[in-house]
């Protein structure tokens, strides 16, 4: 009998463009071929338009095929049995431009191991950060980290150093770190994608977090509408605690994992909320002060930190603070995972060192709109993010410079808009999801978004649009001013950048009036 | 699925509590384990959870109502949550959306008469280079047309 092996992503994302149904299909057609087939299932590279893709090793690359049908097993395997020819090969799969242009550090194993196989992971170095810190008195890991510039990916852009020191000066026994895995931005997917395919990076990550700041217990809070993440994540803690790859002391385990998950609540991505949720109530937001930092997780210190900002930290740990610092722009130090999505030929996950332009990504790596039209408008940094136009793609991406043309880098999202979208239904859109998400506690975001969302229907319906136009700017200045948290403080972003950006869609009406 | 009568809903209720030791912090948990043995959650789990974990029946509700995950009424044989956000927007989901509604016979947040398919809108499932995309149970599928829906739902049972 022939042995093969081959790789297959059952991310989430390849599943749903039918990876399990390739994968079953490879099983049957290797039984008729009496073949030994094991099939590693990854995560994914992130090459997404490709999904289904189908790696097998050929003189040390790896080479694909993609993006399958479960009618392209047969064909497929024989020409992996033969000589490799096949209508849907796509040739050494870190070859591809796409593929090979980019830094992937963060992501370098995502798509490439067995994201369950522990003894793979430590064999590839993967506990190399872990083991470090373990070596290293806290201050010294903080001081790694802070040198390192790393700052938060969920968004803020808060340097993770300076929370992790605030916890470390804290005092008391009971500390606490808490990854915010409630990835809710709609164009986001990246902490998705890391936790199905390369999950041990973020354990490790959280341990180190751990380590540094002096707590021993870590939650991750998974929204549900994850359940492969949330699979995976339960796995991985799993095989981590037999192997009790923590290790202990006389006060048991040097760091504990739970796994909790949401309720679709997209608020619960705002830290306060998560915390909480994590303590089973509802997700309203706490004011601040105090910081989560000081009175965090049932009111002890805690490092809230996103998925990708503790994954983050192994490899920093690993190979230095200088050389994280040594990519990047200015103050926007590292990669970024920037996730291509929406209307774009070529959506995927494109981990860059910051500075690159925006054109670069949508037309360079994304290859323009799906539909083939001209992009009209682009949303940054999801629902609460700016419309940024067609004429500012040359804006490099990095917190400073997004800033300085009134956008946000966010989470790395990026949903590419064809020249159909009609702007003023995005502002209404806005104004509406903050109206359903609002958790209610503060009345700008509670009362706001509703009044919002009445007031652009007025708009829509060509209803005093001047005075109207002039209401929703005064309404998002007090959103914007008045709101506890971003839900209601950056809604007015996206609203905003639409009537500046394109003030014709608002006038529609009218003129159809006229 | 009819709602389940009261003693299964204590039962339930107590059971779930017990597995996460009665921690008022696992709330949460303890209402997804009720819901995945009984549907939703009912009404009559509430006061049983409150009892077990300590808590006021107006906290234990009001979690309950906070979360859109949760539902007092049983959900459809197929829930179809299908995702109304910004990047299946930007690839038509709205035009799907209002396709869906004809197609299953059913409005969004409502459970169609036969009791066969429950609508629902999502904000995200982390699919969005690949969208429009929609949760049916637990699987996510990509890329849907009304046509590829239609035939999903049916294939799922529905």
């Amino acid at each position: 009998m022939t042995a093969l092996t081959l790789f297959l992503p059952d991310d989430a994302a390849a599943a749903s463009v039918g990876a399990d149904r390739v994968a079953a299909a490879l099983d049957a057609a290797a039984k008729t071929r009496s073949l030994h087939l094991t099939l590693v299932r990854t995560g994914s590279r992130g090459l997404l338009w490709l999904e289904p893709l189908l790696e097998v090793e050929r003189a040390g690359a790896r080479v694909g095929f993609g993006p399958l049908e479960a009618d392209d097993a047969a064909s497929v395997l024989d020409a992996v049995l033969g000589d490799g020819a096949h209508a849907k090969a796509v040739g050494a799969v870190e070859e591809i431009p796409y593929f090979a242009k980019q830094t992937r550090s963060l992501f370098a194993r995502c798509g490439v191991i067995d994201p369950l196989d522990l003894g793979g992971f430590r064999a590839a170095g993967g506990l190399a950060g872990w083991d470090a810190a373990r070596a290293m008195a806290p201050a010294d890991i903080v001081a790694a980290v802070t040198a390192s510039g790393l700052r938060g990916r969920g968004g803020a852009g808060f340097p993770a150093g300076i929370k992790w020191n605030t916890v470390l000066a804290a005092a008391g026994e009971q500390k606490y770190v808490c990854c915010n895995a409630d990835e809710g931005d709609s164009g986001t997917f990246a902490d998705r994608m890391l936790m199905e395919g390369d999950p041990f990076t973020l354990l490790a990550g959280m341990a180190i977090a751990g380590r540094a700041s002096g707590a021993r217990e870590g939650y991750v809070y998974i929204r549900s509408e994850y359940p492969r993440a949330i699979a995976k994540m339960r796995a991985a803690v799993a095989v981590w605690e037999r192997d009790n790859v923590s290790g202990e002391d006389d006060r048991g385990s040097l760091f504990s994992f739970h796994i909790r998950v949401g309720a679709g609540s997209y608020v619960c991505g705002e830290e306060t909320s998560m915390l909480e949720s994590l303590e089973g109530q509802r997700g309203e937001v706490r004011a601040k002060p105090p910081i989560p930092a000081l009175k965090g997780l049932f009111g002890k210190p805690t490092v809230v930190n996103n998925v990708l900002t503790l994954a983050s930290v192994p490899a920093i740990l690993e190979r230095g603070a200088d050389w994280y610092a040594s990519l990047g722009a200015g103050r926007s130090t590292g990669t970024q995972a920037f996730q291509l999505a929406g209307n774009v030929k070529r959506g995927g996950l494109v981990e860059l060192p910051f500075g690159v332009a925006l054109r670069e990504l949508i037309d360079g790596y994304g290859g323009g709109t799906l539909s083939g039209r001209p992009v009209r408008a682009v949303q940054l940094g999801g629902p609460l993010g700016a419309y940024v136009s067609a004429d500012q793609l040359d804006v490099a991406m990095g917190y400073e410079s997004l800033a300085e043309i009134g956008a946000m880098l966010g989470h790395g999202g990026i949903v590419v808009f064809d020249d159909s979208v009609d702007m003023a239904r995005q502002a209404r859109f806005a104004m509406d999801f903050c109206a359903i998400e609002s958790c209610g506690k503060c009345t700008p975001c509670r009362l706001g978004a509703v009044r919002g969302r009445e007031t652009i229907d007025k708009i829509l319906a060509g209803d005093d649009v001047d005075a109207n136009l002039a209401l929703i700017e005064d309404l998002c200045e007090v959103m914007t001013d008045g709101s506890l948290c971003a839900m209601g403080g950056l809604t007015p972003m996206p609203v905003l950048s639409a009537i500046k950006g394109w003030p014709e869609d608002f006038r529609k009406a009218r003129k159809a009036a006229e | 699925m009819a709602v389940a009568p009261a003693s299964d809903a204590a039962e339930a209720a107590r059971a779930a509590c017990a597995a996460h030791a009665n921690a008022p912090d696992a709330l949460i948990e303890i209402l997804h384990d009720v819901q995945a043995a009984l549907g939703c959650v009912p009404k009559d789990a509430v006061p049983v959870i409150a009892e077990a974990i300590n808590r006021s029946r107006a906290e234990v509700h009001g979690v309950v109502s906070f979360y859109h995950d949760f539902r007092s009424e049983p959900a459809g044989r197929v829930v179809v949550k299908l995702c109304r956000a910004e990047a299946c927007q930007a690839v038509g989901c709205e035009a799907l959306a209002q396709e869906a509604e004809k197609r299953l016979g059913v409005a969004f947040g409502e459970t169609s008469m036969d009791g066969r398919v429950t609508l629902e809108a999502v904000y995200c499932l982390g699919d969005c280079a690949l969208g429009p995309a929609a949760l049916i149970g637990d699987e996510l599928h990509g890329r849907l047309t009304a046509e590829k829906l239609e035939q999903l739902v049916k294939e799922a049972g529905a």
